[in-house]
């Protein structure tokens, strides 16, 4: 095969992936999930969307291939949705940075002081996680779950698991560091198992309701 | 012994990067003894595939399935 940035039809690869439908059309779902999340309405959701898609296709030669364009709308959405959370109440930020500080606290008490779990804590085997996808109460609970994690740990999760994008790719669309990015990951997990377990997964005589 | 708060970490971090063979035999030595940190690892890779099948519309399928 001649190399593909040789050939004429490369000045095309770059918007090729905009015209994979199926391709936008789950890169879509993502998005609306992912602004759904963070913004906590669906119709906010759907313009940030809109107005990242429109950006993309206005700037179809600004990235190549579909992981490309998918780290560059996710990069768009990201501020759409800052803009929107920045206009909508400055006392997010406060409230967010609170429940931040909560959360840790909160991670911190899984464990002893020597670092090992407290009895009370310590994960316990699941009971058919694989069923749970059929279940839509249990997508219930994971949203309920993923809802109730401090909105910067939410974010980096989502871009993780949700959107599937590298870590490297996450520190640079947020600016943070590669330790601040375990870190948070690490607590994101630790207290969203923790939530599924609690509210799902544990055996049936367990369960709080 | 690695505590199962650093052991919870490097299995959280395994799932970015690649550990280093150092960090692989202390995790591997602490998930020997923990029940508790071998159920953690088990429920990262549910977690996972949870968030994936979510993000590509499983649950709006499940709610269809029902309805």
């Amino acid at each position: 095969m001649s190399n593909p940035e040789a050939e004429p039809a490369a000045a095309s690869s770059s918007s090729a992936a905009l015209q994979d439908g199926p391709f936008i059309e789950d890169l879509r779902r993502q998005m609306i999930k992912f602004a759904t999340l963070q913004l906590g309405n669906p119709h906010w959701a759907e313009d940030a969307v809109q107005e990242a898609l429109a950006g993309a296709y206005k700037n179809a030669g600004a990235f190549r291939g579909h992981a490309a364009l998918k780290t560059w709308v996710f990069a768009i959405l990201k501020n759409k949705i800052a803009d929107v959370l920045r206009q909508r109440e400055r006392t997010v930020e406060v409230s967010a940075l609170l429940r931040e500080d909560e959360s840790a606290d909160e991670i911190a008490a899984l464990f002893d002081e020597r670092g090992f779990w407290r009895a009370a804590e310590r994960p316990v085997g699941w009971r058919d996680p694989e069923q749970a996808v059929h279940d839509r109460q249990f997508w219930r609970v994971f949203e309920t779950c993923l809802e109730a994690l401090p909105p910067q740990w939410a974010r980096v999760f989502m871009m993780r698991e949700l959107i599937e994008l590298t870590a490297d790719e996450i520190c640079d669309a947020l600016g943070i560091t590669a330790g601040n990015l375990h870190v948070t990951l690490h607590r994101a997990r630790l207290r969203l198992r923790r939530c599924l377990e609690r509210n799902w997964f544990a055996e049936e005589g367990k369960r709080p309701c | 012994m690695l505590s199962c708060n650093d052991a919870t970490r490097l299995l959280s971090e395994s799932q970015e990067q690649r550990l280093s063979f150092r960090e692989r035999m202390r995790l591997t030595a602490h998930l020997m003894m923990c029940s508790g940190c071998k159920n953690f690892g088990k429920h990262l890779h549910v977690v996972r595939e949870a968030a994936r099948a979510y993000a590509a519309g499983e649950d709006e399928r499940a709610d269809r399935e029902l309805s």
